[in-house]
């Protein structure tokens, strides 16, 4: 089990300010651009707000000994506002998306801060995850990679390939979430694929401590993760809400991209505020 | 020459903690079982699990590592190739994506284990380098090179086994990364090529001699990025320069040479052999099924006219 002295806690009442917060700048960021996949980002806030701010450790310096990899980069709007947030990102940077002289785009790119890896094909972040946790298995070093799947990223054959090595490799040190919003751009994965179900079986089964939780309960994303046996990698099915918080979004597939109209902005505003109230 | 390359990643990976080998299910030849003995840590088999590998290979460069991917190069190239492309070349990672028993070595395993447009498909990729080296002792070279570098992913590709030294002792340049080598330097005709057909042009400069030429042969053991200015000089300085080398007409070292030539307006003559834009279908030993694309001493030594036996 690796050293948990150095976590942060976890404040359910902070964390619900801070995910009113992410959503509304993303609501706000919606407005510059046609574009943003706003309902993948609204469906894994609670989780990597948890990641940055409830399970990765700190330095006095602000740096972290430990890794996240976005791995389903097209839900990357909430972690660009959580760097902003952090200060690892400026307001310029993502008042700049998607525009020509920015540098943030609809998907992650490495090189840019806080961005550990470039995604958005989906399938490339577990494999890299494992890479990174044996790296820090062989330098001795204690880092703990997080990374966060979509659930449809789970119907890749190389995201299986990545489950195998990882398990097999005892790559204790990794943490992977799958946000399972049982959305895809055709429909309910339940309905398209049924064989995709049960999630949490599958893992096991390859040798994974596995838990599921409601991935928008803050506190209970991060009693999942610190409560972990360990000696195993650990998966997250957090089951979630596309488009959570904004009634004419959840579950309707357009909203995976598209930006709201200044009308829908005014009433998806109004719905996350009345919400956190 | 797969024995050469495990003996210097060794010295290498015994040289530099940083140093990783990911293979996916192929046999540890030569000094790979030592580095898989001495260095369990750092000897990753993914098993049969190409896109993994290099996932894997990705995540230990991000992290500062030093990483080698290997199998038959239809499979560390091919099979993961947008692995390839976005988590090595997009990221631009220092990582050597070995291909081993490249072209057409596998010869009675069938297309589906033959190589024969990855330098045109390797070379298509951003921030991908490719070195093609001609001889075990250029694979050496080449390996403690890709061992050290940072600039990004490199394509090694490698021949397979008892492959013969040309280089080792009497070549007339040293091996530079992007510079093209002169093994012999001669004056009227230059024959260009790289990987182990390299042996075929040396044998066919001996039948140029034998008719009292004078002849270079250059291992342009740098495919990405080419030495443009070295292949200008080459089409210059010779009255008649010949292109050998097992891969597909397009994208390799034959149509680059023919647009250095026009760009510089060579007036050389110029002759390429390569392999056809065909899939082979017939069996065989690795030479039979390279002159069943024209690759044969004998045809191309006619068509040069260095056609009289030495």
């Amino acid at each position: 089990m690796h050293d948990m002295t150095r976590r942060n806690f976890c404040d359910e009442a902070a964390a619900r300010e801070r995910c009113l917060r992410f959503r509304k700048r993303i609501l706000d960021i919606s407005q510059q651009v046609q574009a943003l996949h706003i309902g993948s980002a609204y469906s894994c806030t609670e989780i990597v707000d948890c990641i940055y701010y409830g399970l990765m450790r700190r330095k006095p310096d602000g740096t972290s000994p430990d890794t996240f990899l976005m791995s389903k980069g097209h839900g990357c709007m909430i972690q660009y506002v959580v760097l902003e947030e952090r200060g690892v990102l400026s307001r310029e940077d993502l008042d700049l998306y998607c525009k020509p002289n920015g540098r943030l785009g609809c998907h992650p790119d490495y090189g840019n801060p806080g961005i550990e890896a470039s995604t958005g094909s989906l399938g490339h972040g577990l494999s890299m995850a494992v890479g990174m946790a044996l790296a820090e298995r062989g330098r001795r070093t204690d880092g703990i990679i997080y990374t966060v799947l979509s659930d449809g990223e789970v119907q890749e054959g190389s995201t299986w390939e990545a489950v195998m090595m990882a398990s097999s490799f005892g790559c204790s040190n990794l943490v992977a979430f799958v946000d399972n919003n049982d959305f895809q751009s055709l429909g309910r994965t339940s309905e398209t694929h049924p064989s995709f179900y049960p999630l949490v079986d599958k893992f096991t089964a390859f040798g994974w401590e596995t838990v599921e939780v409601d991935g928008h309960d803050s506190l209970a994303v991060f009693e999942a993760v610190t409560s972990r046996r360990g000696g195993r990698p650990f998966m997250v099915v957090a089951k979630t809400t596309k488009g959570k918080g904004v009634s004419y979004m959840e579950n309707v597939p357009i909203w995976h991209y598209r930006s709201p109209s200044p009308k829908e902005y005014a009433q998806a505003a109004a719905e996350l505020e009345k919400a956190a109230s | 020459m797969r024995n050469t390359f495990s003996e210097a990643l060794y010295k290498a990976a015994t040289a530099n903690p940083d140093v990783y080998i990911v293979v996916a299910d192929i046999s540890p030849a030569g000094s790979m079982g030592k580095f898989r003995d001495q260095y369990p840590e750092r000897f990753i088999n993914v098993g049969v699990a190409e896109q993994s590998m290099i996932g894997i290979c990705a995540g230990l460069a991000l992290k500062g590592c030093q990483p080698f991917a290997y199998t038959i190069a239809t499979f560390t190239l091919y099979r993961p190739f947008e692995m390839v492309r976005d988590d090595l070349c997009y990221q631009n990672l220092p990582v050597t994506v070995v291909g081993m028993g490249a072209g057409v070595i596998y010869s009675t395993l069938g297309g589906t284990h033959h190589t024969q447009e990855d330098i045109a498909i390797a070379g298509a990729l951003p921030n991908m380098q490719i070195i093609a080296p001609c001889d075990p002792a250029e694979c050496t070279e080449a390996t403690l090179y890709c061992a050290q570098q940072r600039k990004g992913p490199i394509y090694l590709r490698l021949g397979k086994a008892g492959e013969p030294n040309f280089t080792d002792k009497a070549a007339v340049d040293p091996w530079q990364f992007g510079k093209l080598r002169y093994i012999k330097r001669g004056a009227d005709v230059c024959i260009l090529s790289y990987g182990i057909i390299m042996q075929k042009a040396m044998q066919l400069a001996e039948k140029f001699e034998a008719q009292g030429k004078s002849v270079s042969v250059v291992s342009c053991h740098t495919l990405k990025p080419l030495d443009i200015a070295g292949i200008e000089a080459a089409l210059h300085r010779h009255k008649h320069v010949i292109v050998i080398e097992e891969h597909a007409p397009q994208g390799g070292l034959a149509s680059r040479t023919k647009q250095v030539a026009w760009d510089t307006r060579a007036q050389c003559r110029l002759d390429t052999f390569t392999l056809q834009d065909a899939f082979i279908h017939n069996y065989g030993s690795h030479d039979e099924l390279l002159a069943a694309h024209g690759l044969e001493l004998g045809a191309i030594a006619a068509r040069v006219g260095a056609g009289a036996a030495p």
